[in-house]
Parts: C-alpha cells; sequence; structure tokens
C-alpha cells in the first residue's frame, strides 16, 4: 500500500508536469488546426470526454463498460473457459440486461485493485464493479452508488475453544495480518487484548493451526470462508466494528448514469435479486448461514 | 489423481488461454526489443555528436526512462497522454510503445558507450584512408561496437521480456495474469495450483529467454575466433 502511494505520488507530480507541456502544446496546435479538428469531429460524430459514459452514449455504443477483477474468486474471476464468473459479474450483467436489453451488452474490463480509479477518471470504463469498498478517500475520486454488500470484521477460532464475543478474547492471543482493519480496529479499541502480527494472510491461518494464538481477527469474508474450509474451525463473531459497504462507482460527477444504478438497485430489491446473485456465486464458499451478514438488498443498509 | 495439481492445466480452455497468454507477452516484447534497438543505434550514434545541446536531449530522454518507473510510464501514457488528447488507445498498443521507448534509449545509451569506448585511433584511421561519413561508421565503428554492445543488450533484452509483466496494471492480460486467474479459481479443489501454474510459468519465460542467451554466447564465440 505505501509503495503503490509512493508511485501515485511520482504519477501525479509525472502527469501534472507533461499536463502542462503537453498543454502548451495543444494550444499551438490547436489554433493552428482549427479549421481542420472541426471538420473531422463533425465527419466522425466523435464524443467528446463530457459526453462520454452518459446513458445515451451507452445506448448509443450498444455495449456497457465494467470493470471488474479477473482474480478475485468469487467476487470476479475468469473461469477455466476464459469466461468472466462471479458475484460481481452476475449483477453487472444484470445491468446490462436492464439497461441495453441483453445480458451480453457488457464488455468486461478486467481491472487490478491499483488502477481501479484510474480506470474510471480516464473514461475506460463506464462503472467500476471490483468489490470496490467505500471509503472517504476513494469517495473524493469517484462516486459510489448505493452498496450491494458489507464487509465487517470476523473472529474464529478452534470449535474446542470458541472465542464468541471480543470480550473473550482479552487476556488472551488475537493473530492478526499487519496493515490490516483489524490491527487498526484492535489497538484502537481493545488495546488491552495481546496480538500476534504477521505479515501474509497465509502465516495468520497457519498460526492459528498451530495454535500460536487464540482466534484470528480479520476481514469476514476472508474468516468465513477459510473456516469453511478448514474443520474443527468455526466462526464465532462474524460481524464485528465498523461496517464497510461495497459499492459500484463511476465517474465523479456523472450523475445520470449514477441515478440509474441507484434506481436499478431499489428495482432488483423489489425481486431479491441480490440474493438470487449470492445463491449463485457465494453459496459455494460462505454457505446459506452468512447471507445476511453480506448481502444489501435495494441499495439500502438497514 | 483428483487432487493432483498438473490438472489444472487440462481443464477447460486453460491451457490455450495460457499460450494466448504468452502470446501477448512475446508480442509486445519482440517488437518493442526490433523496434527499440534499431530506434536505440540511431540514438547511439547520434549521441556521439559533438553538439552539447544533441548531447544533452540524448541524456534527458534516458533520464526520463531510466528514473521514472515503467508503471509509472504505462500509466501515463494509457491513462494519462489518452485523456487529455482524447483517444482511445488499447493497453496493448500502449504497451509496445513505452517499451519501445525504454528499449530506445537503454539501447542507445549501450551503444553510445560502445561506440566511445573505441580507441580515438579508429576513427583518425578512418577518416585517414578518405572514408566517408557512412562508410565510416558501416565498415569501421558499428561492426566493433556490436561486438562491445552485445552483452549488455542481451540483458536488457531479457529485462524488457521480464518486465511485459507490469503490464497487467493497464488491463493486458498477459502471461501471468492468465496464470493467477486459474490459480485463484481453483483455489479450492486444487490448493497446489499456484506451485504448477508458477513452475509452468518458468518454463515459459526460460523457453523465451534462453534463446537469447545462446544466441549472444555463439556470436561472440564467433566474432573472438
Amino acid at each position: 500500500m505505501k509503495k503503490f502511494k509512493k508511485i501515485l505520488q511520482l504519477l501525479m507530480i509525472t502527469v501534472l508536469v507533461l499536463g502542462v507541456i503537453t498543454g502548451c502544446s495543444n494550444d499551438a496546435s490547436s489554433t493552428a488546426s482549427t479549421s481542420e479538428s472541426t471538420n473531422s469531429e463533425a465527419g466522425t460524430s466523435e464524443t467528446t470526454s463530457e459526453e462520454k459514459g452518459s446513458l445515451a452514449e451507452i445506448k448509443e455504443r450498444g455495449k456497457i463498460r465494467i470493470g471488474v477483477f479477473s482474480d478475485k474468486h468469487p467476487f470476479g474471476y475468469v473461469d477455466e473457459n476464459g469466461e468472466n464468473q462471479g458475484f460481481d459479474v452476475y449483477i453487472a450483467r444484470r445491468f446490462a440486461k436492464d439497461l441495453l436489453g441483453d445480458e451480453s451488452k457488457v464488455e468486461f474490463v478486467l481491472v487490478d485493485a491499483a488502477s481501479r480509479v484510474a480506470f474510471l477518471e480516464s473514461n475506460k470504463v463506464d462503472i467500476i464493479m471490483a468489490n470496490f469498498t467505500v471509503t472517504e478517500e476513494r469517495k473524493e475520486k469517484v462516486d459510489f452508488a448505493n452498496p450491494y454488500m458489507k464487509v465487517s470484521l470476523g473472529i474464529v477460532s478452534p470449535e474446542s475453544a470458541p472465542i464468541t464475543s471480543i470480550e473473550q478474547l482479552k487476556g488472551k492471543k488475537a493473530i492478526v495480518a499487519k496493515g490490516t482493519t483489524a490491527e487498526t480496529f484492535l489497538t484502537k479499541n481493545y488495546p488491552e487484548i495481546e496480538q500476534l502480527k504477521f505479515e501474509q494472510y497465509t502465516e495468520i491461518f497457519e498460526a492459528l493451526k498451530d495454535g500460536r494464538g487464540d482466534a484470528i481477527v480479520n476481514d469476514n469474508t476472508e474468516v468465513i470462508a477459510w473456516a469453511k474450509q478448514n474443520p474443527g474451525f468455526v466462526v464465532g463473531v462474524s460481524s464485528l466494528g465498523g461496517q464497510d459497504t461495497i459499492a459500484p462507482a463511476v465517474k465523479k460527477g456523472n450523475k445520470e448514469l449514477l441515478d440509474w444504478i441507484n434506481q436499478e438497485l431499489e428495482l432488483l430489491g423489489q425481486e431479491n435479486f441480490i440474493h438470487e446473485a449470492y445463491d449463485a456465486t457465494l453459496t459455494e464458499i460462505y454457505g446459506e448461514d452468512y447471507k445476511e451478514e453480506l448481502v444489501i438488498e435495494g441499495g439500502k443498509l438497514e | 489423481m483428483q487432487n493432483l495439481g498438473i490438472n489444472v492445466f487440462l481443464k477447460g480452455r486453460n491451457m490455450i488461454r495460457l499460450f494466448e497468454g504468452l502470446m501477448v507477452t512475446a508480442r509486445i516484447a519482440l517488437i518493442a526489443i526490433i523496434i527499440g534497438s534499431l530506434l536505440g543505434i540511431v540514438l547511439g550514434v547520434v549521441w556521439t555528436s559533438k553538439s552539447k545541446w544533441i548531447r544533452s536531449v540524448c541524456r534527458i530522454y534516458l533520464e526520463m526512462f531510466r528514473i521514472i518507473p515503467i508503471l509509472v510510464w504505462l500509466f501515463i501514457m494509457y491513462f494519462g497522454v489518452t485523456t487529455v488528447l482524447n483517444i482511445d488507445l488499447s493497453g496493448e498498443f500502449v504497451s509496445i510503445i513505452v517499451f519501445t521507448l525504454w528499449g530506445a534509449a537503454e539501447m542507445g545509451d549501450i551503444v553510445r558507450g560502445a561506440l566511445e569506448s573505441l580507441p580515438k585511433h579508429q576513427i583518425e584511421s578512418g577518416k585517414a584512408i578518405g572514408l566517408s561519413f557512412w562508410g565510416l561508421y558501416r565498415y569501421i565503428l558499428i561492426p566493433q561496437a556490436v561486438r562491445r554492445m552485445l552483452p549488455g543488450a542481451i540483458n536488457l533484452a531479457t529485462r524488457m521480456v521480464k518486465t511485459t509483466s507490469l503490464v497487467v496494471l493497464i488491463g493486458v492480460i498477459d502471461v501471468i495474469k492468465v496464470g493467477q486467474q486459474i490459480i485463484e479459481t481453483s483455489r479450492i479443489e486444487v490448493p497446489t495450483a499456484s506451485f504448477w501454474v508458477y513452475g509452468f510459468l518458468f518454463i515459459l519465460y526460460f523457453v523465451i529467454c534462453y534463446p537469447l542467451s545462446v544466441l549472444s554466447r555463439r556470436l561472440e564465440n564467433k566474432w573472438n575466433g
């Protein structure tokens, strides 16, 4: 994360410099070629950047471009036949169906966590649905629609000595991964709980198996999925601490599309569509029990 | 047999997808290496100019690619430049441009270094027998410089092949990304998939890069012998 921030800073500076350079050269060339550019614009009916991503432009194009993950099973991944699948993808397909009349009228752009904002800002996608957690920092750069999923922290512990509330952890050892929300949450709210910290996700699970700590505190999606694959461990607490939501995002200022998504989520809520998406894509990993912990229907958080 | 990790390659179109990804990687690297080397040779020759201006322009060009990470260049070109100019370029096209420019910059420096390392009397002798500028380079300087720059150039080429793994950040699906997709998709059924997939990727990169090493060794032997 730190490295990425540094890269981003460097990027901003270079973009600034580049912007100044190209901005200057643009001025010079645009005065020289005004007649040409007006000609070509009229001829090819090129859309300007303001119109890009508007509902009318998407309909004219006949395809909506949605940015999804390609390697985050089960939210957005590519299956063995090269097809996009997953929870986010399932909902995205429905968006395409309701907006353009056909499920296949969606172009999936495969994005990485680090480049999600950039894809939106540069008009390379219309919507990002790549398990995008709503944060204050991101709200300054993109516009989030209403959420369709929520995540919080969870605690997983051995079945033989289950931890069913955070209070029980006092005086015991909690295993956390460094730099995660879990670490911040515990340090801030429960400084009396001793933390055993590891760099990698795989290490924390190994540590619990070895009995080096009493329980793991981590994102609830991670601990639920892990407990399901590892018999002998239970998720005693499945939602703890502040709740984060996951929502579709559009380019800053694209209110038209944002309103459409919100309205669409509300309509989908009437037929419990997000639950259907959960059944189709997440049950296998998380089981039936956690549906209500994860799903947000109709875009409204109760 | 059920849990044997090697089976991930046989599922669905996985093997074909890996080779499609390999083609993307190879295409970007090969085009960039070929065009970059040609441009680099021209740049290297220009660089040996006596004009301070030309030298400093070349220097700035090289330093820009040396100091700014390739990842940042990809971002600038893919997200920045396309937005400013309001054009739509595919990720693969942008990758080829960035890698070509990078290859040209580094290759230019290698060529310059090789040319400048040649003893001065080579140039003077060439001039003394009445060779033109082109003749001087064609028959005396370039043939000698090529031998000296070969190790550096091969090193650069293999580095470029490996650095193509960054293109995934601008949405280009290269062989490594396909591998990661396969690992993630089969995480539950085949927990050992990562070992097999990365092992296979190692072999694929080896297959691309090793011939370059062999080629350079053969050429060096030939010229020495």
